[in-house]
C-alpha cells in the first residue's frame, strides 16, 4: 500500500524554483530515501510533505491527508525530525520527552522509548551536555513519541562521528522494524545504501531516478574491475579469452582486468592455472556514487 | 498548556542569573539608594515629594518590568526560533502560539512577583507607603507591562537570533529608562524632553504608576499613550513575527 503520495510538486521560492515535478510514493513499512547534494530541493520537498510549507502546484496524500489543507490530522500520524533543530539548552532529557508526550492524544510511553533510543541513561541530562549523537537520537525519540505511521527524517546523521552514525542508523532500522514507515533525506550515499529499500535521487530540484540501491547501481552498468600485482608475467591472452574479462590495463606493476559476471573467481582460478598468486588482490565494483555520478553528472562530495 | 508552563517555568529558574537582575537589582538599588540620607527628605524642587515617596520605588518597578520585556523575552523568544524549537513545535498537534503564551504569562508572573518583593521589602525596610490608589495602580500596571511586552515581542519578530535581539533590546531600553525618568525625574526634565517622555510609553507608564501610587489618577493621556502602544506593538508583533 502506498502511504505518501507525491505527485508532480511545485515549490518555487522569490528568486529560484526550487521542487520541480517531484512525484515519488513511498510504501507502507519501508525506508524511502531523498538522496541529492545540498540546495537540490529535499528539504523543502519533505518540509511541504509535513505540513511546514505550501506547495505552489501538485499533490500529496500521506495515508490520504491532504498536508496542506489537513494539517492538525497530519500532525497526529507524522512525526518530524527536522534538519539542525535544537532545544532550550537547559531542558532535561526526560522533560522534552514528557512535554512533547503530552501534545499528543495517545502518546508513547516515553520512558520506554529513552530506553529504546538509548537515553534512559542520560534522562537527567541538559540537553546541552549531550553529544551530537545523543541529541539526534533524542530527536528521534520526540518525533516517534506521538507514535506517528510516518517518520520524516532530515539530515539525520550530518556532523556525526563515523560510530554515533552507525549507531543512529541501527536506531533508524529499529524504527522500521517496530512498522513505522520511514521518509529519510541524506546527502550521504552510504547512509542511503545502507538503510534505504529505495532511494530517488534529486538533483536542481527535479528527481532525476527512483530505484532500490542495487538497482541504481545496476542502471549503470554491471562493470566490475580486479586489480593485483601479479607474481609472475601474465599471459593475458588467456585471460582475456575468458568470457568474463572485457579489457585488461596495466599501471606500473599492477593489472587491472574489467569485465562483467563471476569476474574474479573467474580470473584468480585462470592465474592460479598458470602458477601465479594475484598480490594485493582488489575488487572494485560500481557504487551508488557511480549511479549518482552517471545519473546526474555531479559528484556528491561526502 | 499546563505542562508547557511549567516546563518553560523550569527553564527560567535555571537561567537563574537573570532572574537576579529582574528581582534582586531593582530590589537592591531600591533599598541601596532609599537608605541614602537625604532621600528621604522633601523635596521642594519635586513638590515637596522626597525621592523615594514614589519615584524610586515606581522607577525600579519599572527597571524590572523594562529587563522582563527588553532583555529576557525577546532573547528567549528570538533564541527558540533561531534554534527551531518552534519549528520542531509546528511539526506536533500543538501550535507553537502556545509556548509564546507561556513565555508572556512567565514574564507577567515574574514581573508581578517583583513588584511585590518591591513594595513588601521597601514598606518592611524604607517605610514605603502602599500604592495610595490600589485599583488605578493594578490597571495602570497590567496596561503598562502589556504595552512593554508587546514592544519586546516586536524586538523579538525583527531578530534572527537570541544575541541579535539581546543587543537590540539594551538598544532600546536605555534611551527608554532615560526619558522614563531613571537618572532625571520627570519634574526635573526640561520641557521638551518631558514632551518626548510623554510619548515614550515607558514615561507616560512610569508616571502613571507614581501618580497612582501618590493616590492622584493618571493623566488620560498617559493611559490613552499605553493603549495606542499596546495596540500598534501588538499589532506589529503578531503581524511581524515568524515560527522560523
Amino acid at each position: 500500500m502506498e502511504l505518501i503520495e507525491v505527485d508532480s510538486l511545485h515549490k518555487r521560492y522569490r528568486d529560484h524554483v526550487a521542487v520541480e515535478n517531484v512525484s515519488f510514493s513511498v510504501r507502507e513499512g519501508e525506508i524511502f530515501g531523498i538522496l541529492g547534494p545540498n540546495g537540490a530541493g529535499k528539504t523543502t520537498t519533505v518540509e511541504c510533505v509535513s505540513g511546514l510549507r505550501t506547495r505552489d502546484g501538485g499533490e500529496i496524500r500521506v495515508d490520504g491527508i491532504d498536508p496542506q489543507r489537513e494539517r492538525d490530522r497530519l500532525r497526529e500520524i507524522l512525526g518530524a525530525q527536522l534538519q539542525s533543530s535544537m532545544l532550550p539548552d537547559k531542558i532535561k532529557v526526560w522533560e522534552a520527552m514528557d512535554l512533547y508526550a503530552s501534545f499528543y492524544p495517545d502518546p508513547a510511553d516515553w520512558r520506554e522509548l529513552l530506553e529504546r533510543v538509548g537515553l534512559w541513561e542520560k534522562r537527567d541530562s541538559l540537553f546541552t551536555a549531550l553529544s551530537g549523537g545523543q541529541r539526534q537520537r533524542l530527536s528521534v525519540g520526540l518525533a516517534l513519541v506521538g507514535r506517528p505511521k510516518v517518520a520524516v527524517l532530515d539530515e539525520l546523521t550530518t556532523g556525526l562521528d563515523p560510530q554515533a552514525r552507525r549507531d543512529v542508523w541501527e536506531l533508524v532500522e529499529q524504527v522500521r522494524a517496530n512498522g513505522v514507515t520511514v521518509l529519510l533525506v541524506t546527502h550521504f550515499m552510504e547512509e542511503a545504501e545502507r538503510l534505504c529499500d529505495r532511494v530517488a535521487i534529486v538533483d536542481a530540484g527535479k528527481v532525476a531516478a527512483i530505484d532500490t540501491p542495487d538497482g541504481l547501481i545496476a542502471q549503470v552498468g554491471q562493470e566490475q574491475r580486479v586489480r593485483f600485482r601479479p607474481s609472475m608475467p601474465v599471459d593475458e591472452a588467456q585471460l582475456l579469452a575468458l568470457p568474463e574479462v572485457a579489457a585488461i590495463e596495466r599501471a606500473g606493476g599492477q593489472l587491472i582486468v574489467s569485465g562483467t559476471g563471476n569476474l574474479a573467481p573467474a580470473v584468480t582460478l585462470a592465474l592460479a592455472q598458470q602458477r601465479i598468486v594475484p598480490n594485493d588482490l582488489r575488487i572494485e565494483q560500481a557504487t551508488l556514487d557511480d549511479a549518482f555520478l552517471a545519473l546526474t553528472g555531479k559528484k556528491l562530495a561526502s | 498548556m499546563k505542562k508547557i508552563l511549567l516546563t518553560e517555568l523550569k527553564l527560567h529558574l535555571r537561567e537563574w542569573p537573570a532572574l537576579l537582575f529582574v528581582i534582586g537589582l531593582p530590589l537592591g538599588l531600591l533599598l541601596g539608594l532609599g537608605s541614602i540620607p537625604g532621600f528621604g527628605e522633601p523635596d521642594p524642587k519635586t513638590g515637596g515629594e522626597s525621592v523615594t515617596t514614589t519615584h524610586l520605588p515606581a522607577m525600579m518597578v519599572i527597571l524590572a518590568l523594562m529587563t522582563l520585556a527588553f532583555s529576557v523575552l525577546p532573547a528567549v523568544l528570538a533564541a527558540y526560533r533561531e534554534r527551531g524549537v518552534l519549528r520542531r513545535m509546528s511539526t506536533t498537534p500543538v501550535h507553537p502560539g502556545k509556548l509564546l503564551t507561556a513565555q508572556l504569562l512567565i514574564n507577567l508572573a515574574l514581573g508581578v512577583i517583583s513588584l511585590f518583593v518591591l513594595v513588601v521589602m521597601g514598606r518592611i525596610v524604607l517605610g514605603i507607603t502602599m500604592p495610595k490608589d490600589p485599583l488605578g495602580f493594578v490597571l495602570v500596571f497590567v496596561l503598562g507591562t502589556a504595552a512593554l511586552l508587546a514592544m519586546g515581542l516586536v524586538i523579538a519578530a525583527v531578530s534572527r537570533t537570541g544575541k541579535i535581539a539581546q543587543g537590540l533590546g539594551s538598544l532600546i531600553m536605555f534611551p527608554l529608562m532615560f526619558v522614563a525618568g531613571m537618572w532625571i525625574p520627570r519634574e526635573l526634565m526640561p520641557s521638551f524632553l518631558r514632551t518626548i517622555s510623554d510619548y515614550s510609553v515607558a514615561g507616560p507608564f512610569a508616571t502613571a504608576l507614581r501618580d497612582t501610587w501618590g493616590g492622584s489618577s493618571p493623566q488620560l493621556l498617559h493611559l490613552i499613550v499605553m493603549v495606542v502602544g499596546l495596540v500598534v506593538f501588538g499589532g506589529l508583533a503578531v503581524r511581524l513575527f515568524r515560527w522560523e
